[in-house]
């Protein structure tokens, strides 16, 4: 666009003001401009009929056009549930052991179940399911498991949770404290005893073994059982793998002898996740790697 | 538009410029400041919200302290997105008894409006001690020395006393017995703690970081485990039209 010619200063209007020989020009805004502005306050005006928004004793206008965002999101809830609901529905009413079987019914599981994990599970497990040793938080990709590795065990676990107080159907199992038990000398034995049993630490002091058999089956065959397994039912870890659940160092397994550990995991049944979305996230879990 | 050249009237009269830049600044003034007046009918009825009890109150006095605010809002919005994530969407009574609100504008991490019940009490301390020894992938700053700073409710009284002046229903019992709710809180087995209950309904009870004494480890988590708990969406119908 080629550019406007300049006006010439005489060609201005000026207002008539004048001081000491300065007249003051009168350029009023371009009328497009100012039209717009016109418009913009007509639209607001009309928007503030149009949607709530004037506010008055009771409450505020509800709008002409019946605009509500709690409205809008129940619906967008409610149609994206419609679309699962078949799914949903079968998901949440066969045999647990039965979705495996089921191609689609798997699929779509471990992919809603994997949303689910990532949202209510990845803070404590991780995002990749590795668990944090740290905090004794279970690996949940290896084949040890403390309540079981079946689907209806995982579900279980999931819905009710462990040693939590919201359910009173939560799996629950204390180890007792044995530094209160035992006098020092049986924990060094013992401690040393359940080194000896995993093969991924040698124990710190080998000749205490021997001697300590007769201390651990006293105290430690009801729940980790004879040959150190672990009885599932109980939660009890087995002591024979090379699998730690807090570390299988001599100072970690001193400390959980002597304090023992008591590791919560709250429910999920309930108010937080319906039992589809349960069913998800165990066969999520279960087809990691070491579902049984 | 000839009444558009009428402006220079205005402008030209001294006292008829002060009489409608009065009567401009006051059409300003009432639009903002009348609505105030009747904020309270934007407030639904809900059952179950309660005022912070004061281990509570303490606990959030720190997380302001922390500035925690400035990475986590407490603001579910309306969305399909949001509330599948985190739960039902907030109720502005559920912020009615916050001096000040703590919905924030800013996720670095997650919104916290629901974290109520969801981790343990041990993962809470795991994670303020260490958030990446959790959550490898979190910037979160590291928090552990809150559990070696052991509180006293010296001023709970008073603390109690100034939300009461800006408008949260604290009775002059739940003032009397600041001090011994304070405490009852974090000892299942103390004599206040019906009281504590009765006072204060759905107080979580325990000793939260699980070591001796009340820190502010205790005070934080007391609150983190209490965010979003009070109302029951199962019970709860949402007036639709708000």
């Amino acid at each position: 666009m080629a550019k406007q010619p300049q006006k010439k200063k005489e060609e201005y209007e000026t207002t008539g003001h004048e001081w000491d020989g300065i007249k003051e020009l009168n350029t009023p805004l371009p009328r497009w401009w100012l039209w717009t502005f016109y418009i913009t306050i007509v639209w607001a005006i009309l928007y503030t009929i149009a949607y709530p928004a004037w506010p008055g004793i009771k409450s505020a206008t509800p709008g002409l056009l019946g605009w509500s965002t709690r409205a809008n999101v129940a619906a967008e809830i409610a149609q994206a549930e419609q679309a699962n609901a078949a799914i949903n529905e079968r998901l949440a009413s066969v045999e647990l052991t039965a979705i495996t079987d089921d191609p689609e019914l798997s699929s779509y599981a471990a992919d809603a179940g994997a949303a689910v994990f990532k949202t209510w599970c990845a803070q404590c497990h991780g995002s990749g399911a590795a668990g944090v040793q740290a905090g004794g938080y279970p690996n949940l990709l290896d084949d040890a498991w403390l309540w079981g590795g079946t689907i209806e065990d995982i579900h279980t676990t999931i819905a009710h949770g462990i040693r939590n107080e919201e359910d009173p159907d939560a799996r629950w199992s204390q180890m007792p404290a044995f530094g209160e038990i035992l006098p020092p000398e049986e924990v060094e034995q013992v401690v040393n005893y359940v080194m000896s049993l995993s093969p991924s630490y040698e124990p710190k002091d080998p000749s205490l073994v021997e001697a300590s058999a007769e201390v651990y089956e006293i105290n430690c065959v009801a729940c980790h059982l004879e040959d150190g397994t672990g009885d599932q039912f109980q939660g009890a870890p087995n002591l024979t793998d090379a699998i730690w659940l807090y570390g299988g160092d001599y100072q970690t397994v001193k400390e959980t002898v002597v304090n023992a550990r008591f590791g919560i995991m709250p429910p999920m049944g309930g108010a937080d996740l319906s039992e589809a979305e349960i069913r998800a996230v165990a066969t999520y879990v279960h087809q990691l790697g070491g579902g049984e | 538009m000839a009444i558009l050249e009428k402006h220079k009237i205005l402008e030209k009269n001294i006292t008829l410029l002060a009489i409608f830049a009065f009567l401009v600044v006051t059409v300003g003034g009432i639009v903002q400041i009348a609505p105030l007046f009747w904020l309270e009918n934007t407030i639904e009825d809900v059952e179950g919200m309660r005022p912070y009890s004061p281990l509570e109150l303490t606990g959030r006095d720190i997380y302001i302290r922390e500035g925690c605010y400035v990475c986590h809002s407490q603001m579910i919005r309306p969305m399909r997105d949001e509330v599948e994530r985190y739960g039902h969407y907030s109720l502005a009574a559920e912020s009615q008894y916050d001096h000040p609100f703590q919905w924030g504008s800013k996720r670095t991490g997650p919104d916290l409006a629901r974290v109520g019940g969801r981790y343990s009490d041990t993962w809470h301390v795991d994670h303020l001690t260490d958030p990446q020894a959790v959550v490898p992938e979190s910037v979160m700053p590291k928090y552990g020395f809150l559990k070696n700073r052991l509180i006293e409710p010296e001023y709970i009284e008073d603390r109690l006393r100034t939300d009461r002046m800006v408008g949260v229903p604290y009775t002059d019992a739940m003032i009397e017995n600041a001090r011994a709710d304070f405490e009852a809180q974090i000892d299942p087995y103390a004599d206040g703690v019906d009281g504590l209950m009765e006072r204060y309904p759905k107080a979580q009870v325990r000793n939260f970081d699980g070591e001796p004494g009340i820190s502010e480890m205790d005070a934080l988590i007391a609150y983190l485990q209490m965010l979003g708990t009070l109302v029951d969406f199962s019970t709860f119908t949402p007036d639709a039209s708000r």
